[in-house]
């Protein structure tokens, strides 16, 4: 049976993420540090990764992790998307570490699997980043290989991946290409000649994407066409999978903010939160939320086990999470009236990181219609 | 042999009394009621109930394994759907307040099936401000004389007993005004009317009460603290309504995927869209009350039961009115109108047309859905109460 609670473990992880984010990730410092070239903490993700293991959780003992499983990283997503924190954790300790862990040991297939266990090692450590060369808007489950990057013969690479979430704050790039045998993937360190990695001007301050350009750069080959795809496959069904966990905690952030706010605010009188069209819709905000918790539990218990029902759950919690947490927000901007809409209040942090989390390993929309050809219920023909 | 009376919690211990209750009682050659009756009398009814009411003390979520082997041997249920209200809402009040004499009149019955229970609660003039009932109860010797009319009340024709909340005393505030009863639907004072319902048929009722007399002996809890035991009764009502366990596509859902599945000719775009986001929604759903249920059996429970209620009445209107809708021109027909007297009710029986139309019920019956979200607001969330101006002034002054 599944197991949709959370352990002590999970709970003592969530204690301690959280205690070090209040800490080190106050809105006030994200805000400051989202218009600076360094949008990212790197102090704070080196504590993160590092000293409380947080990018090694889903990886094995063997593998140089700590041996827990994803259902742990969904919590130190929670908890991430309920500070909006500005960490690498989703590109590096989850889509990267997921496909370098669908390689791990396994040499052969034109590949170095060899490779791909150190880069995990290190990653695991917290002695690297990555980030995986795809839009973050990809989507799992379609089956087609990326075309964006093709690799020569010479084992050089050459394309552009737009909008590759985490990127600026890689050190290691995993790249999917395409070759003349077929799909691989590639490790690209980001200090090669030859690349470039142009930040945009992104609608979520705090998960900042940016445009990676290959002009022949220098790359190891490290799975080829039986296993690439298949790890990719992986990789952002896993992503999408926890990132419903992640938009929990925003949801989370969200309601109780504006449960706070509108117990203190005083309008005609009286406490906002006694007016019954406030508290309606915070009631039904608070439902969506408890379902989003189950749906979240079940896609990262399903991931963790390698149940066959994943696909299921993660399109399920996809499409669910992504929805609420864009409500969350926007209730939460216009629940707080004209401070919501300011740039000092920490609101559009949130609604910025929902949004593009709604776009992010597949659309609510997308992941229905997948959802449509995983239980059998078929779009009209014509 | 642990002592008689301490809880039983090791599921091959419940697992060896059914065991021995289908060896002693072959449910082949044993009439249902006699196995019902051996059944309560092992303890195997509702095993979180106490030792000697049909149960073991056991944690709530071992029914389960009880109910796994008695269905894996083909024995006889209860037909719980026949009494809901005394199964999910009677029955919790009475092991919670009742008397050990009336814990031992009216719970066997009441499990096995012989004795079907109503809710003598909502009257013309008190719906969801229930506490401003009208009906009286005024004491005389042994007994309690009470007049006053009820309505809505589901099962009142089959019904041998009624919970009852009336008023016996008007000169305070109306929360503390109310006593509770056990009300014999026998007695001759009682008249039950049917009310037809937007589905055609009469599963409710009015009730009019002319000089029933109630012992004292049938009182639950103290005098004027009916409002107290009422909360019981509500809570559970809701739990009853939303909260059994489900396989996935079970209820409207089934129905809706299964016509879109048979009938790839009805299908559009814009149903497409909607059956998927009430797909997503079902499972939903599904998973909040699998995932409540993981917090009752790991003695956590949280405050999540109370959505249950509300998302699953917004999920059958949803699917039903799409179900219709996808049917085309067979949506233009309905079943039958006759005024029918069900015994049972079953949410997603008949056709299409018949669950859109009782679904409607869903949002109102056990607490409107409006209700709910003020309770879900402020006692969940501690959102403030509205100002009101009922709450202290005696229930013979207020405005009605
Ligand atoms: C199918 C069915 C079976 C039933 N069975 C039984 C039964 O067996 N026994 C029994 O005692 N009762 C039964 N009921 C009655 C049911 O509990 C009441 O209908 C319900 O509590 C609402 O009361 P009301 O009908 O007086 O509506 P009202 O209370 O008059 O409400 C009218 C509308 O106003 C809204 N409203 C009321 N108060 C508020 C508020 N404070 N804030 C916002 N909105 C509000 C309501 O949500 C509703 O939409 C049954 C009802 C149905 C439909």
């Amino acid at each position: 049976m599944t197991d949709l609670l959370y352990s002590e473990i999970e709970e003592e992880l969530r204690a301690s993420v959280r205690a070090l984010l209040s800490d080190r990730c106050p809105p006030e410092s994200t805000l400051a540090r989202c218009e600076t070239g360094e949008p990212y903490d790197r102090g704070l993700w080196q504590t993160l990764a590092r000293d409380l293991g947080a990018a090694s959780l889903a990886v094995p003992e063997e593998a140089g992790g700590a041996g827990a499983s994803v259902r742990e990283a969904a919590v130190v997503l929670e908890e991430l998307g309920r500070a909006a924190a500005p960490t690498p954790y989703l590109g590096s300790a989850v889509l990267a570490t997921t496909a370098l862990l669908a390689l791990e040991g396994t040499d052969g297939d034109g590949g170095d699997g060899g490779e791909a266990s150190k880069l995990l090692a290190s990653l695991a450590a917290g002695e690297r980043t990555a980030a995986l060369a795809v839009p973050l808007s990809a989507m799992p489950g379609t089956g087609a290989f990326p075309l964006a990057v093709r690799a020569d013969s010479a084992g050089t690479l050459t394309g552009t991946v737009t909008s590759v979430a985490d990127a600026a704050a890689a050190d290691l790039l995993i790249v999917p290409a395409e070759g003349r045998d077929g799909p691989g993937l590639y490790a690209v360190e980001t200090t090669a000649a030859a690349l470039a990695v142009v930040p945009r001007t992104s609608l979520d301050l705090t998960r900042p994407v940016a445009d990676v350009t290959l002009t022949g750069t220098a790359a190891r080959r490290l799975a080829g066409a039986e296993q690439a795809p298949a790890a990719l496959e992986r990789a952002l069904l896993t992503g999408a999978g926890l990132l419903a966990s992640e938009q929990l905690g925003i949801a989370e952030w969200c309601l109780t903010a504006t449960v706070a706010y509108l117990k203190d605010r005083r309008q005609f009188g009286r406490q906002l939160g006694s007016f019954q069209a406030l508290k309606h819709r915070l009631a039904d905000l608070w439902l969506e939320v408890v379902g989003a918790r189950a749906a979240a539990r079940y896609a990262a218990d399903t991931l963790a086990t390698g149940d066959p029902d994943a696909p299921v759950a993660v399109a399920v919690a996809a499409s669910h999470c992504g929805e609420l947490a864009v409500r969350a927000a926007e209730e939460c901007v216009q629940l707080h009236g004209g401070i919501g809409m300011t740039w000092e209040h920490p609101a559009h942090l949130y609604l910025k990181r929902a949004k593009a989390d709604q776009i992010a390993l597949g659309t609510p929309d997308r992941h229905r219609a997948a959802l449509a050809a995983l239980v059998d219920l078929p779009a009209p023909v014509g | 042999m642990p002592p008689a009376n301490t809880p039983v919690t090791d599921p091959d211990e419940l697992r060896r009394r059914t065991q021995a209750l289908l060896a002693e009682h072959d449910p082949a050659v044993t009439e249902p009621l006699d196995f019902l009756r051996a059944r309560y009398d092992a303890g195997l009814a509702w095993v979180h109930f106490p030792h000697g009411h049909g149960g073991l003390d056991a944690p709530r979520a071992l029914q389960a394994v009880v109910d796994a082997e008695l269905a894996a041997a083909g024995a006889p249920d209860n037909d719980p759907g026949r009494n809901g209200i005394g199964l999910g809402m009677a029955a919790p009040t009475i092991l919670r307040y009742g008397t050990e004499e009336q814990k031992e009149r009216f719970l066997r019955p009441l499990w096995t099936g012989e004795e079907v229970w109503c809710q003598l609660f909502s009257e013309p003039g008190a719906g969801s401000d229930l506490a401003a009932l009208a009906t009286r109860a005024v004491r005389d010797g042994d007994s309690w004389v009470v007049d006053g009319q009820k309505v809505w009340t589901s099962s009142a024709h089959n019904a041998r007993w009624a919970i009852l909340i009336a008023r016996t005393d008007p000169d305070v505030p109306k929360h503390r005004g109310i006593t509770y009863f056990v009300c014999d639907m026998t007695d001759p004072g009682v008249e039950v009317r049917p009310l037809r319902q937007i589905t055609g048929e009469a599963e409710f009722n009015e009730v009019f009460l002319t000089g029933v007399r109630v012992p004292d002996a049938h009182r639950l809890g103290g005098v004027g603290e009916g409002w107290k035991v009422a909360q019981t009764t509500l809570n559970n009502e809701r739990v009853a309504i939303g909260g059994r366990r489900m396989p996935r596509e079970s209820g409207m859902i089934g129905k809706a995927a299964a016509t879109w599945r048979e009938r790839p000719e009805l299908r559009t775009h814009g149903l497409h869209q909607r059956l998927l986001s009430g797909w997503v929604g079902a499972e939903v759903a599904r998973l909040t009350g699998e995932r409540l249920r993981q917090q009752l059996t790991a003695g956590h429970p949280g405050p999540e039961g109370a959505g249950t209620k509300l998302a699953f009445a917004r999920l059958a209107q949803e699917l039903s009115g799409l179900e219709v809708e996808l049917l085309g021109e067979e949506g233009l027909s309905y079943d039958d109108w006759t005024l029918r007297r069900p015994e049972t009710v079953d949410f997603t029986g008949r056709e299409a047309g018949y669950r859109y139309l009782r679904a409607k019920g869903n949002s109102i019956e056990g607490g409107t859905s409006e209700v709910l979200r003020n309770i879900i607001a402020e006692r969940v969330l501690g959102l403030p109460a509205e100002p009101r101006t009922d709450k202290d002034l005696p229930w013979k002054e207020l405005a009605r």
